[in-house]
């Protein structure tokens, strides 16, 4: 797997405060972020977000109200054609035409595309190999099952080796095998070309994405990789203890092992004398051994110790709720856009 | 950030590119569908039943005109059918299904996507009215009498039938881009048809146009008589006003129907 290019690699993709109201209201608002080259980006948000609005403005598709979008350095606003010629795209729910065979298909693409007529051939070969159709490639696309489709969709959006590539919820509606043929073929164009990915399905864009941007009601409430994510939104680090001693003392030996660790939660004793119980801390490292010892050394007796693990989901569900509680602090806002800026 | 890249030449003969390639899909798919043939036999069907009868009322009594005058009169019957057909797809199924979108995220613009699909239902129009002149030609070979096929009449039939088509393909086209459901399309075409075939020259009996003060509105209204232009054209008269009423009509709709996919996606 190529990684992505280095930080001071020149975007591929820049945004800068795009604004796009309909009859007033903002669909997308003041969103700015970038996106290297060779980066895969996933954009996450609840229905109606904003995330297609802001991928059809990216493709030249939709006019933005506001704001500036650049491809390769070109602005889409003033120079949409030049600006469409390094951009793959797939579309919501991935429309194809029902009565053409797959190699036709990809071929009036390339053709529309502007790939040289004796470059094509070869191209669509490779392209055809690459999503694995090569098989099937003069089947009618009608009769097409959804994962095959998806691939249609994967392949036409890299028939002309475009430098951008936005896809738009590209998994939807796939069943697990075929998931994982999309994953991965959207894995192989890490390195290569920059990737927008939407999704709702949150371990999906863990993943496949280098980094991730949150977006609800038309701005991004959180970005940067999914670990950043974590701790910025989350902040705290969770342990899961079952165990079995005096709780008055608890608050005391757990000092001892870290200033800032305390119980968030306890749940009462079960048959054997054991309390679940939360513990939080802001510190990063594991605590688990020191955390052990400590309760050994007190005489405590320890069922169970975990370090909880949030997922994206407590991520996205954290900072989408934030953004409802904060969305018009300014200073937030400034440190969002300044994190969404290059990751 | 990367410099921008030297702007490629954007020359009319690129532009004409992706015209010529979306029209050449066009026509294939209109060629490999099977709803086109099934209008082609029918159009046929119509047509051979609407000259049978011709040529049973000429071999009863002479007649004063020749059998492509009267066969031409009947044009509005099929062009009722075929354009609604024809034209109800063009762009109403496209944005239905979505592929628009993906259609207009390549460099072709709204235009080109337009003009060619225009340009294939045109083409197949031709087509389908130039098959009758089968029709004409079975007469010229069976028929005793020479003056049953006047070349002049027929030539000013076809030429008619062309420019008209023109105008009437381009309606077809406008009102698909306006529905999303191809019914509604069709009926828009028919409705539109209707009204530039026949409405005019009903609008012309309105006692409020008798006025002497709306006698301008009257010589517009009268010089849009589509069944003028026919009597015209077939008598191998070629008026520049009817030439142009029919043009202005054609690059107006197609203007308009741009105009109409481009605020449709811009509300989307």
């Amino acid at each position: 797997m190529s990684p992505p290019e280095p930080a001071d690699a020149p975007p591929t993709i820049e945004v800068e405060h795009l604004v796009k109201t309909y009859s007033g209201i903002a669909a997308v608002n003041d969103v700015s972020f970038t996106v290297r080259r060779g980066e895969i980006v996933g954009l996450l948000g609840p229905n109606g977000a904003g995330k297609s609005t802001t991928m059809r403005i990216l493709t030249g598709f939709l006019p933005a109200t506001s704001g500036v979008v650049r491809i390769c350095g070109i602005p889409v606003a003033s120079r949409t054609d030049e600006a469409k010629r390094h951009i793959g795209y797939m579309a919501e729910n991935n429309p194809l035409p029902e009565d053409m065979r797959i190699n036709e298909y990809l071929h009036y693409r390339g053709r529309l595309k502007e790939i040289p007529r004796e470059k094509l051939h070869v191209r669509l070969d490779e392209v055809l190999e690459l999503c694995d159709l090569k098989r099937i490639r003069h089947r009618i696309i009608g009769k097409l099952s959804k994962g095959m489709r998806q691939r249609i969709g994967i392949a036409e959006s890299i028939l002309a080796e475009p430098e951008v590539i936005i896809m738009d919820e590209p998994t939807i509606g796939l069943d697990p095998h075929q998931i994982l043929i999309v994953r991965d073929l959207i894995g192989g164009l890490r390195g290569r070309m920059s990737v927008v990915i939407s999704s709702h399905i949150l371990p999906e864009i863990e993943m496949t994405c280098d980094r991730v941007l949150i977006i609800n009601g038309g701005r991004i409430v959180a970005a940067g990789t999914p670990a950043e994510l974590r701790r910025e939104v989350l902040g705290l680090t969770h342990y899961e203890v079952e165990l079995a001693g005096d709780l008055d003392a608890l608050p005391a030996a757990l000092a001892a092992v870290e200033a800032t660790l305390v119980v968030e939660a306890s749940q009462a004793a079960d048959g054997g004398g054991f309390h679940r119980l939360t513990l939080t801390t802001r510190r990063e490292e594991d605590l688990g051994e020191a955390l052990l010892q400590a309760l050994a050394a007190r005489a405590y007796r320890v069922r169970s110790l975990a370090r909880a693990q949030p997922t994206l989901e407590d991520v996205f569900l954290a900072a989408t709720k934030r953004s409802w509680d904060v969305v018009d602090a300014p200073g937030r806002r400034d440190s969002r856009r300044r994190s969404a800026r290059g990751g | 950030m990367t410099p921008a890249r030297a702007p490629r030449p954007r020359t009319r003969s690129r532009r004409m590119r992706h015209f010529f390639t979306i029209l050449g899909h066009e026509i294939r798919m209109l060629l490999v569908n099977a709803s086109t043939y099934i209008a082609a036999v029918l159009f046929l069907f119509v047509m051979g039943f609407i000259f049978t009868l011709l040529l049973n009322t000429y071999s009863q009594a002479p007649q004063e005109t020749a059998p492509a005058y009267d066969f031409f009169r009947l044009f509005w019957l099929p062009v009722f059918i075929l354009v609604p057909l024809m034209t109800m797809k063009s762009v109403s199924e496209e944005r239905r299904l979505g592929t628009l979108e993906t259609l207009l995220t390549t460099p072709v613009t709204t235009t080109e996507v337009v003009l060619g699909k225009y340009g294939a239902v045109y083409f197949l129009y031709l087509l389908f009215w130039g098959s009758t002149g089968g029709l004409f030609y079975i007469l010229h070979r069976f028929a005793s009498d020479p003056r049953l096929v006047d070349p002049g009449t027929l030539f000013g039939g076809y030429l008619y039938v062309a420019v008209s088509g023109l105008f009437f393909v381009a309606l077809g086209v406008f009102a698909s881009a306006l529905a999303r459901n191809q019914a509604v399309a069709a009926v828009l075409t028919l409705v539109l048809l209707i009204v530039l075939i026949f409405g005019v020259r009903l609008t012309l009996d309105l006692p409020l146009l008798q006025l002497e003060a709306l006698r301008p509105a009257r010589a517009a209204l009268d010089s849009a008589q589509v069944f003028q232009h026919l009597d015209d054209f077939s008598r191998g008269i070629i008026d520049t006003r009817h030439l142009l009423f029919y043009f202005t009509g054609t690059a107006l709709t197609l203007i308009l129907t741009i105009l109409g996919v481009e605020a449709k996606l811009l509300h989307h």
